[in-house]
């Protein structure tokens, strides 16, 4: 019996005075899979970036809970260290602080003072977990994602979330710009990670990662709602038609949220040289 | 009829100390001939810096020091700033004069010498006097003017051809008495296809009253010499730094500085590479941290005469408080350097919405086939970066910490002297940590 209860209810947030999630439902247990789908612009980052508490997401409604917590009134470090984990999109580069240097404090700051991990024994858990997502071991020493490429980048992700054993796994598009090798590895990664103790979030836009990760429960989000759950089979549908026929049923015209819509301007007023 | 500079020196009391070290004729004429420029040129136009309003004045005066033999019997205060190991070459100096030195036999046997200016002053006369005050002249301002009329104490460093100094050539200047002068002068001249290391700590420790500390430094590369210069100040709030530092690069020549401005007070600091030989290189790298209301003016400098001639700056400040940098970086090219190349980079971390900091990259080309390059940037610490790293369960302040110790870490790990930087560490916590 999973000991992980994950829970978002009637989540409302919004961006700038802007909102964009108008009420999202997701319950997460131990040992399941959910994914996100659905097309661009529909609020499955902001879903991501809410929950971690990213700053310029404000939650106006809803509640978040984990094992019974309120997620919401916890600063993001102190999210993550109650057992969230959101591999991101886009993650920051830092100049000067090595990879081994970072997630040797993000461990420290797991364990009490005085008990820190020890370096040797820190090095071995990185190098074995470097090794099973086919990081080369130099990039131990290199600055935090500084020059990674894309796939590179992910792959940091997702030793990160490895080494740091979240309760809660996000994983924003973590398949965008990945060549099939590298999202097998990905895949891999994330598949070892299964266990009862653990539940996962997968936001997607394309059905491809989920032939490599099953998941337990699809849902599709579209104007800042979930508009439809279901198994696995709803992600093949959508592979196969598209998300049209879903916003037929539903009467959606425009499926995306918080979206300009002001057309393209050419840029009158730059200065051009003189020659 | 010349307005009269009010000077911080005169005749009787600068030939009375010359006389006292038993300084040979040239230097004393040298040095009154500086006292009268002093008197006649102005002060240095620094970028948006308002010297005229620091403390220029309070230079003390000489005092003899009180040397020891041992280690042990060094002060308190200057022994905690001892290297803990690793001294193979060290002198200190106290206030006005040196008062300790040790020196492996090795050294003296390659023909290195390594001593205190006041004793070279008097054993090498005639090599010193090619050089000194010879990069960096006392025409240039009142400053450089005043720094030759009045400096006492520092080190002559002098490689003979092709010798490889193993370890580091270590020195520290403390000052405790506000009284005492503080204005060492340190030469190094580096013989062709010679190698050494200089590395120095300058800390002033239970000043009473205000200090002006007008240091010179002076490199003189040969060809194929490589001269590494690595220095952390530590002066309080009440003593105002002048360092001006310059090098001169003939033909496939090095010369690497590495610098930590670690003072509580103002300071104008100004290092300057001459790279004058084909093929010739420098390096500089810069940090600062600053705090409280100090005003920093900070200028890395390369001017390339050499063909093939290549440099390579970084200075990174880090302001907190009311704090001011001014960092300027300047790659000089003149005409004839082809195929020279330059590169610059100033950053500015702003901590607090009260500190200022200005970077300024300067260009300044005069030849055609040349390539060159600068980044500067100011702004405060990464949101995206902060919560990035938050969101791995890292604390906020420790998630600051390890950005600033981040921005500053291609200069510290820099440094030769591993207790040095040791102390360079723990001097950037205590200025971030205040």
């Amino acid at each position: 019996m999973s000991n992980v209860q994950f829970t978002i209810q009637g989540l409302k947030a919004q961006v700038e005075g802007k909102e964009i999630l108008k009420g999202v439902d997701i319950e997460i247990k131990g040992g399941e899979i959910h994914a996100i789908m659905g097309p661009n612009g529909t609020g499955k980052s902001t879903l991501a970036s809410a929950v971690m508490g990213h700053p310029v997401y404000e939650v106006t409604d809803g509640s978040i809970t984990l094992n019974g917590e309120d997620v919401l009134e916890m600063e993001v470090d102190e999210r993550a260290r109650a057992g969230l984990f959101l591999a991101m999109q886009y993650p920051s580069e830092i100049a000067g602080v090595t990879n081994a240097d970072f997630l040797r404090s993000a461990i420290n700051a797991r364990r009490s003072e005085g008990d820190e991990i020890s370096l040797i024994k820190f090095i071995r858990q990185m190098e074995g977990s470097m090794n099973k997502l086919s990081i080369d071991p130099q990039f131990m020493h290199r600055y935090l994602n500084e020059g990674f490429s894309g796939g590179e980048k992910k792959r940091n992700e997702i030793l990160q979330m490895a080494m740091l054993d979240p309760k809660i796994c996000i994983l924003d598009e973590i398949d965008s710009g990945l060549d099939i090798d590298a999202l097998k590895i990905v895949a891999d990664g994330v598949n070892e990670m299964r266990s009862e103790e653990r539940g996962f979030l997968i936001i997607t836009h394309y059905q491809r990662l989920l032939n490599y990760i099953s998941p337990d429960f699809v849902h599709v989000m579209m104007q800042g709602r979930i508009v439809r759950s279901g198994g696995p089979e709803l992600a093949q549908r959508l592979e196969n038609d598209g998300y049209e026929w879903l916003k037929e049923e539903l009467g959606i015209e425009d499926e995306t949220v918080g979206q300009e819509t002001e057309e393209f301007q050419m840029p009158m007023n730059t200065t051009a040289p003189k020659y | 009829m010349t307005t009269e500079t009010l000077l911080p020196a005169n005749r009787d009391s600068i030939q009375a100390a010359s006389k006292a070290n038993g300084e040979p004729e040239w230097l004393i004429n040298l040095r009154m001939r500086a006292l009268e420029l002093a008197g006649q040129l102005e002060l240095p136009k620094l970028e948006k810096t308002r010297i005229d309003r620091w403390q220029m004045d309070a230079y003390g005066v000489n005092k003899a020091g009180q040397p020891v033999t041992e280690l042990e019997e060094l002060p308190e205060t200057v022994k905690e700033l001892l290297p803990q190991s690793d001294i193979g070459h060290l002198i200190v100096q106290r206030n006005s004069a040196a008062i300790y030195a040790t020196i492996s036999e090795e050294l003296s046997k390659q023909g290195v010498i390594y001593t205190d200016m006041a004793t070279a002053v008097r054993d090498h006369s005639e090599l010193l006097q090619q050089h000194f005050m010879s990069v960096v002249k006392p025409e240039e301002h009142r400053v450089t003017a005043l720094h030759a009329a009045v400096c006492q104490g520092g080190v002559f460093v002098y490689v003979p051809k092709n010798v490889r100094v193993e370890l580091p050539l270590q020195a520290l200047y403390i000052t405790d008495d506000a009284a005492a002068s503080f204005s060492p002068h340190i030469l190094i001249v580096a013989e062709q296809g010679s190698d050494v290391t200089y590395v120095d700590n300058v800390v002033s420790t239970g000043l009473r009253s205000e200090l002006v500390h007008n240091a010179v430094v002076e490199i003189v590369a040969k060809p194929s010499a490589t001269v590494r210069f690595a220095t952390v100040h530590r002066l309080d709030k009440g003593v105002t730094d002048l360092s001006t530092r310059r090098a001169i690069v003939e033909q496939d020549a090095r010369v690497e500085w590495i610098l930590g401005e670690m003072n509580d007070g103002n300071c104008m600091s100004d290092t300057t590479s001459i790279l004058k030989g084909n093929g010739s290189s420098s390096d500089h790298k810069v940090i600062c941290v600053g705090t409280g209301d100090q005003k920093l003016n900070i200028t890395t400098r390369a001017v390339h005469f050499g063909r093939q001639s290549t440099s390579d700056m970084i200075t990174r400040a880090v302001m907190r408080d009311e704090s001011t940098a001014i960092v300027n970086g300047i790659t000089k090219i003149e005409k004839g350097a082809t195929g020279a190349h330059g590169e610059q980079t100033e950053r500015v971390l702003m901590l607090s919405p009260k500190a200022r900091g200005d970077a300024n990259p300067m260009l300044l080309i005069d030849e055609d086939e040349v390539t060159a390059g600068h980044a500067a940037s100011v702004g405060q610490v990464n949101k995206d970066q902060l919560y990035y790293m938050m969101s791995r369960g890292i604390s906020e302040d420790q998630a600051t910490r390890l950005i600033i110790y981040g921005f500053l870490a291609p200069v510290v790990s820099e440094i030769p002297v591993e207790s040095l930087e040791n102390k360079l560490s723990e001097w950037v916590e205590r200025k971030l940590g205040q």
